[in-house]
């Protein structure tokens, strides 16, 4: 069925559809009305899980912990400091291997009071051990809510949806809505064979000495590498029943680009229109976006950008003391390739600003141009 | 030194029952606890107040199992004849 929903309603709506059994939710500034949407449906009958309203994110993610022990599907959404509040457990999560899915809209962190669009949430948390999938419309949120517990559940390890505040979070768009049957049919119910059961006694969350904990990293690595060809099965699964396929990588008109605009988030379609209009005035322009960055899909990077590119990474996050997230990783993942293309990072729209088309026009012809040193980050002026 | 071996043989967590009779915890203790036996009095305070619960009772009087005695010294506090002393690991 057709709805028309902001991305935080889709999310509402796929955690509903996902049958969660337990969400626990903590609504204040910095939440969004996922956790509203989840109450109001809970009223009215259409969310069957137990809502579960904490005192706070880290014991919102510490619920979970307890309820995806005991072998429920579990759900959860945050933003900014309450993602920063959340660290801690997300790395007990994460350890203990509980495939709990959550839903982080992207606001900037404090201080200054700030909180509009800003991917410097999310990417701070890259190290913590959770998938990340960054979405670009609301029917993008909705689909990825479904195929993540799907894919958390056959790596055991969590994932973290994520989305633009307001300009996604707060956009109404027409949403497809699949049936329940249909997604009970692509998400059956989560079995775990291991869990906190008082039939069948078991030790979790035990103390590990040196030799266990390396072995059990080095497992949680090698899961987290399997996890590429586990979301492209699973992506196939959900584009055959539902008809919507989804890649780690999109790329838009950048096989034969000689400059390629890389970029995630909703921002991506801002960066397709500057390629069309770059594109009507004769230049080889393209774009791709990031839509998988835990595991990162490096391999799939590399197949699809060659030597002879030019790529302006466009981050709105910015690590202190380095550069802007993606921009790392991405020059990570292509330090091996012979000839690397020359990649610049682009710093622009943190804290809420525009990511506009003629922004994007301006970095793309920067690193087109050569104008820039790729050796250092380019900031740019807010667009308004 | 070796690698370690295929990760897909690896676990992903420790969960089986009785997972410490294998994972022995006393790995970081720098202090040992002696009892001079000919001192004690059977009070089984030590046995009472060990937070690992690691002092058994073979007979009327305690011995502490060094498994999991992490040398906290909480014994030889409590001990009323005194008679618990704490050793450095090395010299024991």
């Amino acid at each position: 069925m057709k709805k028309v929903l902001t991305g935080n309603y889709a999310a509402a709506e796929a955690a509903a559809l996902a049958g969660v059994q337990v969400a626990s939710i903590y609504p204040i500034t910095p939440a969004t009305q996922i956790g509203e949407r989840l109450s109001e449906m809970s009223a009215e009958g259409s969310f069957g899980g137990r809502l579960i309203r904490v005192e706070s994110e880290h014991s919102a993610m510490a619920s979970l912990l307890g309820a995806a022990s005991a072998g429920a599907r579990t759900f959860t959404a945050t933003s900014s400091q309450g993602l920063a509040y959340m660290h801690e457990m997300l790395h007990w999560v994460s350890g203990a291997r509980l495939p709990v899915v959550m839903v982080d809209v992207n606001r900037a962190l404090a201080a200054p009071w700030n909180l509009w669009s800003d991917q410097s949430d999310s990417l701070s948390q890259r190290d913590t051990g959770w998938l990340q999938f960054y979405c670009a419309s609301s029917q993008e949120v909705l689909d990825t809510v479904l195929m993540a517990f799907k894919i958390s559940e056959k790596t055991f390890l969590p994932s973290m949806v994520v989305l633009d505040g307001f300009t996604l979070s707060h956009t109404y768009e027409p949403v497809d809505v699949p049936d329940e049957k249909a997604v009970r049919e692509f998400l059956p119910p989560w079995r775990p064979e291991s869990r906190l059961d008082t039939g069948a006694p078991a030790a979790f969350g035990s103390l590990a000495g040196a030799k266990d904990y390396i072995r059990l990293r080095r497992r949680m690595a090698y899961d987290m590498e399997q996890a590429l060809s586990v979301i492209d099965d699973v992506a196939k699964e959900f584009e055959r029943l539902f008809g919507r396929r989804y890649e780690p990588l999109a790329p838009y008109r950048a096989w034969d680009a000689d400059t390629v605009l890389v970029i995630a988030g909703a921002a991506a379609g801002a960066a397709e229109a500057a390629v069309d209009e770059l594109r009507r005035d004769g230049h080889r322009a393209g774009s791709l976006r990031l839509r998988v960055f835990r595991p990162f899909p490096a391999d799939a990077l590399r197949r699809m950008l060659h030597g002879g590119m030019r790529l302006a990474v466009v981050d709105r996050s910015f690590s202190q003391g380095s550069e802007g997230t993606f921009s790392q990783e991405i020059k990570a993942a292509l330090y091996s390739s012979s000839p690397k293309p020359v990649t610049t990072g682009f710093v622009a729209g943190l804290g809420g600003g525009d990511i506009t088309v003629d922004l994007l026009k301006e970095i793309w012809a920067e690193a087109h141009n050569g104008t820039v040193n790729p050796a250092e980050t380019v900031w740019m002026e807010d667009a308004r | 030194m070796p690698r370690l071996e295929p990760p897909q043989r690896l676990p992903r967590i420790i969960s089986s029952p009785g997972s410490t009779t294998f994972n022995r915890t006393s790995s970081w203790r720098n202090l040992v606890p002696r009892i001079d036996l000919a001192l004690c009095t059977g009070c089984l305070l030590c046995w009472k107040f060990c937070p690992e619960a690691c002092v058994g009772l073979p007979g009327p009087k305690p011995e502490i199992g060094m498994d999991y005695c992490k040398g906290c010294g909480v014994c030889a506090q409590e001990c009323p004849a005194e008679c618990i002393s704490m050793d450095q690991e090395a010299e024991a």
